[in-house]
Parts: C-alpha cells; structure tokens; sequence
C-alpha cells in the first residue's frame, strides 16, 4: 500500500460506507469544524511564505492564475450547451464549478507530495484564494449576460465573504502577520494534526461524494465523461501556466491540480442565489461525484507524472 | 387570561436562502422571526443537513393575517419556482398581540 496515501483510505471508507447505505456520518457541527481547521491551516502556511516573496512576482502570478479561471468556464460552457445540451443555467453553474478550485483536493495533493518529499512553492494558498473568485463571476455573467439589474453589490459579497474565502484569506494574512516564530505555540493543533483532520474530512468527503451517485446515474454518460475530460483540460493548461510562469516541478503540477479541480463550496453557494434557475443536483453530482474522486485518486500522481514530463522533454 | 389571535407562518427551504430571506422579512413587516434548522424529505429529495449545500432551515413568523398573506404571496411568486420550499399557515393565541 506504499503508493496508496492512507487519508485516501478514509476516503474509500466513507464512499463505501455511503455507498452501502451505513448509519455512519459526521454531526454537521464536527464537518464544520474540519472544514475551518482545513482551510486555517493552509491559509497560514500559505501566509507564513507570503511574507518572502517579492511583491511583483506574486501579482504577476495572481493575474495569471485569475486569467486561468476566467478561460477555463470560457472553455467548459460551450461544451456543456453545445455538446451536453444543457439549459444555459445550467451549463454557465457546471462551468463556474469548474473554473474555481477545490480546497479538500488542493489538500490531499499537499499531503502526497509531503510523503513523497516533493517541494512545491509554499504560497501556492495564495494562488488557490485568487483562483476561487474568478469564475464565479464568469459563471453568473454566462448565465444572465451583462444585465443592468445584476447586483454587484450582493454579488461581489456572496464571492468576496463566502466563508471558505474569509478563512483561506484570513489565514494567510495572520500567517503573513505573525510568520514563522508566531506561529509555533499553534503548531500542534494546525500543522502536526494536519493528517489526522485531512483523514476525517475526508470520511465525510466519502459520504457526500456516494450521495451524489443516485443523481448522477439519471444525468447519464456525458456528465461522466465531462467530469473526467474537464480536468485532464484543465491540467494541461495548468502545466503550460505553470511553467510559463516559472515555477518549479512541485509548483507547476500543484498549479496544474488547482486547475483540474473543481469547487463544491463557494461556487454552489454563490450559484443557488445568483443563478437559481441552475440545477444544483446536476453540477454537485459531476462535481463532487466525479472529479473530485477523479482527481485525488488518479489525478494528483498522473499531473504530477505529466508536469515531470514536460520538465524533463525541456530540460527545465 | 386574554389571548388573542394571530397567524402562524412557517417556511421550510434551504439553507442557502437563509440571508436573503431574512433581508425579505424585514422588508414584509413581521416584527419578529424564528429560525431553526431542519432536515426532511420531500419531492427534492433527502435534505439530511449533512454539510451546508444539503441543509435546510424552519422560518417561523406570527404576524397577523395581512402581514401573513403578503408575505405568504411574496414568497411564492419569487422562490416556489427554483428553490425548495414549502409554507403553511395556522392559527395561534397569542398573550401579548402588541408584540406581534
């Protein structure tokens, strides 16, 4: 089992537990917590690196990465209404889901490459913060075109102050503030737990994601297909950013993983208010029920594979 | 002991509406309102309360009639159509109507 990272395990438990209709399941309040610790710790170790980069290359980075979340559902969209045949709604909530990122993903590819002692560019949480946001808006302005009675406004706050952003974002700003040293008597509880709360998480991740195979199975192939073909797409576009931009190995397939990944929070949520006529059972099914399983199963070691192929073919 | 009467509203939806309901409400003129959270089944499907997208909530409103009904209409002309939801009226006593 040494290629098979044991969080994974609590994964496959909680989908088989799911999947064969178990008791079993997390008190809402607990999955919750989980959560806020998750993206706590990733913003503060995100925010720890902030401090020492310059300040141009990490705009320089930030604009890129929102160009990628601004192309991606530019990508997805057509696919989606042309060849899926879905109502525009629709199309424009899947393709939102997949131009933002999935944190729970970003979170099992950081526990992988730590196992496997694969560096990666520490302020990467900056990038998946900036990453969260474009798409949203890219989704809502696909499904309703550029309308006076949009409220910017109302909608700004749904994308800007979603929970996971406000904690990702506070995260880094308190881990930029106190660094390194200020952190340490915090050390046990958001670094040295970090495997242990992945784990848990990812039990309920488990239970969600067997929950969302009933809807699937009714919205048939294309979905399965697209959920799949989606983040290969958007991996190899991850990967020429990646490495267009610089970074390292570890950086570009992180980069690319962020890509691939799909949202289940923040973009449902901002969606359901923005674009109510969208069918949330449709974009959490493709979203939750195929890439997400997809990606950190079979995603996380074939993007990096891919990233280190295009290093070694170029020498980089 | 007088009581007197007053309508009962309750709304049961998702939880994603939670904010724009309550924005709504002080809109409508209830002085006040109730909420809980909830988990059930209905013609959507099972709404377990397991994580956020999945949960629903219990709006309670008592009001009287007028407020009721244009509450109850507001309601339905803007929501029935994409979200989960249901409304059901009842009568109840009330000891102190001032609040209400």
């Amino acid at each position: 089992m040494s290629t098979f990272d044991p969080v994974l395990l609590f994964f496959l438990l909680g989908l088989a537990a799911g999947l064969l209709r178990s008791e079993l399941r997390l008190p809402a309040a607990v999955y919750e917590l989980v959560s806020m610790l998750l993206l706590l710790s990733i913003g503060l170790k995100g925010g720890i690196e902030l401090g020492k980069q310059p300040f141009g290359n990490l705009a320089l980075q930030a604009l890129a990465v929102m160009a990628m979340g601004t192309l991606l559902p530019l990508v997805a969209f057509p696919v989606l209404r042309f060849m899926g045949r879905f109502p525009r709604a629709d199309a424009a909530s899947i393709a939102a889901h997949y131009g933002s990122v999935s944190v729970a993903t970003y979170a099992v590819a950081t526990a992988y490459f730590a196992s496997r002692q694969i560096e990666f560019e520490a302020h990467m949480p900056f990038l998946l913060a900036v990453l969260e946001i474009p798409a949203i808006l890219v989704g809502i302005v696909l499904a309703r075109g550029f309308s006076r009675d949009m409220r910017i406004g109302a909608i700004a706050h749904e994308a800007l102050l979603g929970k996971g952003i406000v904690l990702l974002v506070g995260g880094l700003v308190i881990g930029w503030a106190a660094g390194a040293e200020g952190l340490t008597p915090m050390k046990p509880l958001f670094f040295d737990l970090f495997k242990g709360i992945l784990a848990l998480f990812l039990l309920e991740m488990g239970l969600i994601t067997a929950a969302q195979f009933g809807s699937l199975r009714r919205y048939g192939l294309f979905l399965l297909l697209f959920g799949i073909g989606m983040p290969l797409f958007s991996s190899v576009v991850g990967i020429a950013l990646g490495y267009g931009l610089g970074l390292s190995l570890g950086g570009t397939a992180m980069l690319a993983i962020l890509a691939a990944s799909a949202s289940y929070i923040a973009v449902p949520a901002a969606m359901r208010i923005s674009v109510p006529e969208a069918n949330p059972t449709l974009s959490l099914a493709v979203s939750l029920g195929v890439t997400f399983p997809f990606n950190v199963i079979i995603g996380i070691p074939l993007y990096h594979a891919m990233a280190a192929k295009v290093f070694a073919l170029t020498g980089g | 002991m007088n009581s007197s009467m007053r309508k009962l509203l309750t709304i049961i939806t998702e939880a994603a509406l939670e904010s724009v309901l309550a924005k709504d409400l002080e809109h409508l003129g209830p002085h006040g309102y109730t909420i809980t959270d909830a988990r059930g089944k209905g013609s959507r499907g099972t709404r377990n309360a397991a994580w956020g997208e999945s949960s629903n909530i219990r709006i309670e409103v008592v009001c009287d009639a007028a407020t009721a009904e244009a509450i109850a209409s507001h309601l339905q002309i803007t929501y029935y159509k994409n979200y989960a939801m249901i409304l059901f009226m009842s009568d109840v006593s009330v000891l102190r109507p001032e609040k209400f």
